[in-house]
């Protein structure tokens, strides 16, 4: 296939800024909130992670598909993006490991996407302008029409999507005679989160985002892990109370990236929508406690307010980024309880935060001596 | 931990002479080093006996020191001025082999130097093959079966164990010397008995060979408190079993999942734990079965290298910068992005760009030579290029290369013999990825390509994609090509000149400019920026390509282009690049913007720190003229650059752009043999009786009337490229033929060769009203060694009085009758005390930055001012400083060739040069030069 037979697409953002490309994956429509990540490995991580669930993926990278798509290499059940915006659709991949295209994946997954756009510009666009929401569209290419859906779509400020992309029924991964067990909170985890406990000896039974705590605390839980997930954690006052009393029954607890907002909300500590969210694979943290550096995987549009967190009684930094000095990281004083914005399962990404895992499961070991 | 404040003074080591394996990226490596440690306030020495280099250059260092890299030079600055620290991995292997020595034999304790960068300790268990392999084994990281072999018995065993094929890596060596595949058993001994006499501990490891598994390489940085990050992934087009530095890489690593990528990085970091404490680069190569992404590490470096100074390029970290301040205490968190200058050090850059490097060989140098590539480096240069895409970056690396293809095929030069490209795809040369191309145009299967080659299949379908690309423009004419699907060609990295070439019809270059034009297709230019536009960035290094938006917005202050000398190779090295790197800073000085082109990854004049701006493009007209009419600079510096700048003074002329310095129509003069000796007629200045001629048969006219002797060489060439001595009609007749084939179209110049005759030079400045001569060199060597291949003495030292008048009179002549504004380098024969002008080249030379460095005046620096009409020569006061004599010395790689035999004449071969400085003419050093200094001549 020639770049001549490709059929045209249109990307129109919520500013009125248009970008012209061609149609990659299936043809159609879709709507999000524009962002971008600029990671240079991964790509099928990160469409099937369900913090992007309700968005619009930019990547960065010059070409996109080139290795193809693994069964394994998934990070939920499907592709959770709702639509892909590139510079380079790689058809061809020569990887073989991979059973299938990113063209014939997207297809099966029912996602739009255009390609041939100068990704560049519209990343320095983003970056300057800010988050905000999009429409590709490979099947109307009339502005009007556009813009018109384009207006129908709600804003990420203020939307609980966890309860969308939770599991529905509670499961358990692992090995039941595990050394601990431990119940995660499903706001949208990530498959290599349950592999990370898997790998530690750790059993998990997984429970829907809306699951009272004392359900959870029922299965006689070691410790409690709250998941990353997409969406605003102020929308998720459930989420809250949850993690409230999870910290009141006094286990060990963990939560990453959404659940490092919701432990902060647990402690009266705001949160707040980002002007451009962090996503990549090279974000800097220093963890401070051990003054050591890890490069982090990272996808996150809220964060934490880091006046509130200085100011809180209740819990101290443990990691900050380097770029921009953003809060990654709190533990709770006198508990066992921690948290990290960006994502130590990292896949995608750098396998330095894989620690945090053994910190959680060292916190449990200790419960028991 | 902060600064380590104890260090106040620190020793950098370069690399020396240039030679095969060590090239110009330790210049590039030592001058960032040296200047990142001045920026922290710490008094910086250099020792390093290569005069070419910036590294030794008053700009960069406190204290230089061009002397013999030995203990001895060591010891005796270290007497002279108090080191606290010596930084041994700026200058390659022979730096680290220096500091090695220098430890053993206790020299760093006497002094009480610390060595910083690195340990010792570390280098050991990465040189020793064996030590290695079992630290590799002991921490968990794969490793190819092998064994060691000190002796030719334990080879043989370890061979029959290990089985064929095979590879022999003899122990502290560089640049794979003396190491190769073996693929049958017959061929074993010779290559043991090879390998175990390369190794300076005759030690070689024997190991299984894993031929056709992909090659990756990370750069990797660490700091004191063992922070590691990755700058680089890099990944060979050309699968294992060609030497990294001769194989074609990309950047980012293309065809590799997270998975993969992660795994190795998690080796690589888990490695570079294991062999050291030390702060500061590594490199890291390891090799992946394509089967099943099990992976095995081949080799670790603790230092930086060719492919870090590729890494600094590629993604805009200047490694050796950073790795300098870890080496004095910082800590990688405490130092900004170079780039972005608002966030931090500690990152990993990410690209939103494709690199590719091609290797530059020079097989024509070296007749007789095995061409075929393996696991020994024989590239003498390399060019990098950024695009978009991965196809569109290929493209212009071709470009860049300067072997006269307007990129990858489709430009008349393809082979269509398919036994010919057959043989080439199982037998790796320099022209391999060309003959992939021309396979595909003649419709080979890409299986049967992908068997032969085990180049990965996406690289292939990537070409591929070109030949499709290319038989659907045959459809059309210049004026019916659609828009979009122009833009499409233009995109993939389509020249000008190659798409005239596929319209055919006599459609030319301008044509398909010009309709582009109209068209609205042009190039933007895009930043890199190390983190893919998430955060804004502070500095001005670009590449073009073609898209929406243009970053690159010219300033509205006067601006000065100069031109680059692209990639390295025997006959334009280091030296113009020095020159570029002066020029940019004289420009800088006389108040304008200075703007440099090149694409070479090595180099210090690509160091985005030195131009005011920098765009990484083919020194290639296509993308110099778009340059030219983005940023319309006040004109443009040909004269740095050697001759790839140099040959775009006709374009430039011819497109009424403005030329710095001499115009084209002197520098034509020089060039043009006719006008040339027409001119010399006029000003009563002695020359070789010459003549022109176009085929074989006039040749031995020519000959006849001149009288044999004769030197024949093409017109318009680099380096003496093609040139020879011919003493009889048969000789000349062969030398004719092979030449016009070679250089079809050209003519074909024969001069009498002034038989025994001495050779000297002269390099001069003139403004247009005085003249000033920099220098005479007087060669050692008789007349026919080509005079970048003869030692030479500065200044003459035995030449009579009456000579170097005649010399000093008919360079005043010459500069002024040429109009020289700027330098001028004149060629001499010296006979019977009578002085003949051989040519004249009206730009830097090689021995120009030699003199400047012996001297100790900044001559590029007042020729480029000069140049730019801010300065008449009598601004300056120009204070020689040499006592005694300085010598120059090539030196030769011919030990990457064992196959080839040591023999000089009219064409160079040498790769690089030392300088040597002696009090008198009884210097045991020159005595034994001058003794023998026929012993290499040949025809």
């Amino acid at each position: 296939m020639t770049y001549y037979t490709k059929l045209p697409a249109v990307l129109l953002l919520e500013d009125g800024t248009v970008y012209h490309g061609k149609a990659a994956g299936k043809i159609g429509t879709t709507t999000g909130e524009i962002c971008f990540n600029t990671g240079m490995t991964g790509y099928q991580e990160v469409f099937t992670d369900p913090s992007y669930f309700g968005q619009i993926m930019v990547t960065t990278n010059a070409h996109i598909g080139n290795y193809g798509v693994h069964d394994e290499e998934i990070e939920s059940g499907d592709i959770k993006i709702s639509g892909l915006v590139c510079k380079n659709f790689n058809i061809a991949f020569s990887r073989k490991q991979s059973e299938k295209s990113i063209q014939d994946y997207f297809q099966e997954e029912n996602i739009v996407g255009i390609s041939d756009v100068d990704t560049r510009s519209l990343v320095r666009h983003i970056r300057d302008k800010g988050a905000m929401n999009a429409i590709i569209s490979s099947e109307i290419l009339d502005l009007e029409e556009l813009k018109a859906k384009l207006a129908e779509v709600p804003s990420m400020d203020g939307l609980e999507l966890s309860s969308q992309v939770s599991t529905k029924e509670a499961y358990f991964y692992g090995n039941e005679q595990g050394k601990h067990r431990v119940a995660v909170l499903d706001l949208g985890v990530k498959k290599n989160i349950l592999r990370n406990f898997d790998d530690r000896d750790v059993y998990v039974k997984v429970f829907p985002a809306k699951t009272p705590f004392e359900e959870m605390e029922k299965w006689g839980a070691d410790g409690y892990f709250i998941s990353n997930g997409p969406g605003d954690p102020a929308a998720m006052p459930y989420a809250v109370e949850t993690v409230k009393k999870a910290l009141a029954a006094d286990k060990p607890l963990f939560g990453i990236c959404l659940g490092h907002q919701l432990l902060a909300l647990a402690n009266d500590i705001k949160t707040v929508k980002m002007f451009n969210g962090h996503r990549g694979l090279n974000h800097p943290v220093k963890n401070i406690i051990i003054d050591h550096c890890e490069v982090t995987s990272q996808n996150h549009g809220f964060g934490v307010v880091a006046e509130d967190v200085r100011n809180s009684d209740k819990v101290e930094i443990t990691h900050l980024n380097l770029n921009d000095n953003s809060i990654e990281g709190i533990r709770v004083k006198n508990k066992k309880a921690f948290s990290v914005q960006y994502h130590p399962e990292s896949s995608p990404g750098p396998h330095d935060s894989r620690y945090l895992f053994d910190q959680f499961v060292n916190f449990m070991d200790s419960e028991k001596q | 931990m902060p600064k380590d404040t104890s260090i106040k003074s620190v020793l950098i080591i370069g690399s020396g002479p240039i030679i095969i394996g060590q090239a110009v990226e330790f210049d590039y490596s030592g001058s960032q080093a040296a200047l990142s440690l001045k920026d922290e306030g710490i008094e910086v020495s250099i020792i390093n006996s290569n005069p070419a280099t910036i590294m030794t250059d008053n700009v960069i260092g406190d204290h230089v020191y061009l002397w013999p890299l030995t203990c001895e030079s060591v010891e005796k600055i270290l007497q002279e001025r108090h080191i606290d620290a010596v930084l041994p991995t700026m200058g390659g292997q022979t730096a680290l082999n220096l500091a090695k020595e220098a430890e053993e034999r206790g020299i760093w304790k006497k002094y009480g130097v610390r060595i910083i960068g690195v340990d010792i300790a570390a280098i050991e268990k990465t040189e020793n093959r064996e030590e290695f392999r079992q630290l590799m084994v002991d921490i968990g990281v794969g490793v190819a079966p092998s064994k060691i072999a000190n002796s030719f018995l334990e080879g043989k065993e370890a061979a029959q164990e290990i089985g064929f094929p095979l590879v022999i890596r003899p122990s502290y060596t560089m640049g794979g010397s003396g190491g190769g595949f073996v693929h049958k058993k017959e061929d074993f001994d010779v290559a043991l008995s090879r390998g175990l006499q390369a190794s300076p501990t005759h030690e070689v490891l024997v190991e299984k060979a894993v031929i056709g598994w992909k090659e990756y390489e990370l750069e990797l940085l660490r700091d004191n408190k063992d922070n590691v990050i990755i700058i680089c992934s890099i990944e060979n087009f050309d699968p294992m079993g060609i030497h990294t530095g001769d194989s074609i890489t990309v950047a980012p690593a293309m065809t590799l999942s997270d998975r993969c990528y992660q795994d190795m990085r998690n080796q690589a970091i888990t490695m570079m734990r294991a062999i050291g404490n030390f702060a500061g680069g590594c490199n890291v190569q390891f090799s992946v079965n394509p089967a099943d992404e099990s992976i095995i590490a081949i080799e670790i470096n603790p230092r930086v290298s060719r492919s870090s100074a590729l890494a600094s390029k590629a993604t805009g970290y200047p490694i050796a910068k950073i790795a300098a301040k870890l080496a004095i205490g910082y800590n990688l968190d405490e130092i900004e992005n170079q780039i972005t200058k608002t966030t931090s050090a500690y990152f990993e850059p990410t690209l939103d760009y494709v690199i590719v490097k091609i290797p530059r060989w020079n097989f024509d140098k070296f007749k007789g030579a095995n061409m075929e590539l393996g696991l020994q480096m024989k590239a003498v240069g390399e060019v990098m290029a950024i695009g978009r895409t991965f196809i569109e970056a290929l493209q212009k690396a071709c470009q860049s290369l300067e072997i006269g293809r307007a990129g990858l095929g489709a430009d008349g030069r393809q082979n269509r013999n398919l036994d010919e490209i057959m043989y080439g795809l199982e037998h790796p040369s320099w022209n391999r990825l060309f003959l992939v191309k021309d396979a595909m145009t003649l419709g080979v299967p890409m299986e049967s390509i992908r068997k032969v080659t085990k180049i990965d299949k996406w690289f292939l379908l990537q070409i591929q994609e070109l030949v499709q690309l290319e038989q659907e423009l045959k459809r059309y004419s210049l004026n019916n090509i659609p828009k979009e699907f122009f833009f499409t060609l233009k995109q993939k990295g389509f020249s000008d000149v190659q798409i005239s070439w596929l319209l055919g019809n006599g459609t030319t270059e301008d044509e398909v400019y010009e309709r582009r034009k109209e068209l609205g297709i042009k190039r933007v230019y895009k930043m890199v920026d190390t983190c893919a536009a998430e955060f804004p960035a502070q500095t001005p290094y670009y590449y073009s390509t073609f898209e929406d938006e243009n970053e690159s917005t010219p300033s509205d202050r006067k601006k000065i282009i100069v031109l680059g000398s692209g990639p390295n190779r025997i006959g334009q090295g280091i030296e113009f690049d020095y020159s570029c790197v002066h020029g940019l800073l004289a420009a800088k000085e006389s108040g304008f913007e200075s703007i440099m082109i090149n694409c070479n990854p090595e180099t210090v004049s690509t160091d985005f720190n030195m131009a005011d701006k920098l765009y990484f493009e083919p020194v290639f007209w296509e993308h110099v003229r778009e340059i030219i009419e983005l940023e319309k600079p006040e004109g443009v510096i040909v004269q740095l650059g050697g001759q790839t700048a140099l040959k775009m003074a006709e374009k430039l002329h011819q497109y009424g752009i403005k030329i710095i310095g001499t115009s084209y129509d002197n520098m034509d003069i020089a060039e043009d043999r006719g006008r040339f000796s027409d001119l010399l007629k006029d000003l009563g200045i002695p020359y070789p009786n010459y003549g022109v001629a176009e085929d074989a048969e006039e040749a031995l006219v020519v000959a006849k009337k001149v009288g044999y002797p004769v030197l024949v060489r093409p017109s318009y060439v680099l380096g003496g490229q093609g040139m020879s001595i011919v003493i009889n009609d048969e000789d000349l007749e062969t030398a004719v033929v092979k030449l016009l084939g070679d250089l079809p179209g050209n003519r074909v110049l024969i001069d009498h060769f002034l038989d025994r005759a001495e050779e000297a030079e002269s390099d001069s400045i003139c403004d247009g009203e005085d003249v000033h001569i920099v220098g005479l060199m007087e060669h050692i060597e008789p007349a026919g060694i080509h005079s970048g291949d003869s030692s030479a003495v500065l200044p003459p030292f035995n030449l009579s009085d009456n000579v170097i008048r005649q010399m000093e009179e008919y360079s005043i002549k010459l500069a002024k009758a040429l109009n020289v504004i700027g330098l001028l380098n004149i060629q001499f024969a010296i006979k019977d005390e009578k002085v003949y002008v051989i040519e004249a080249n009206p730009r830097a030379s090689r021995t120009v930055p030699f003199i400047a460095k012996a001297y100790d005046v900044p001559y590029i620096n007042i020729a480029a001012k000069v140049m730019l009409g801010v300065n008449k020569l009598k601004d300056f006061k120009i204070e020689r400083k040499l006592v005694g004599y300085a010598i120059k010395e090539p030196v030769f790689s011919f030990d990457k060739f064992p196959e080839v035999e040591k023999q000089l004449g009219p064409e160079m071969k040498s790769t690089g040069e030392a300088i040597r400085f002696i009090k008198d003419l009884e210097d045991p050093y020159f005595v034994k030069l001058y003794k023998e200094k026929s012993m290499y001549l040949s025809k």
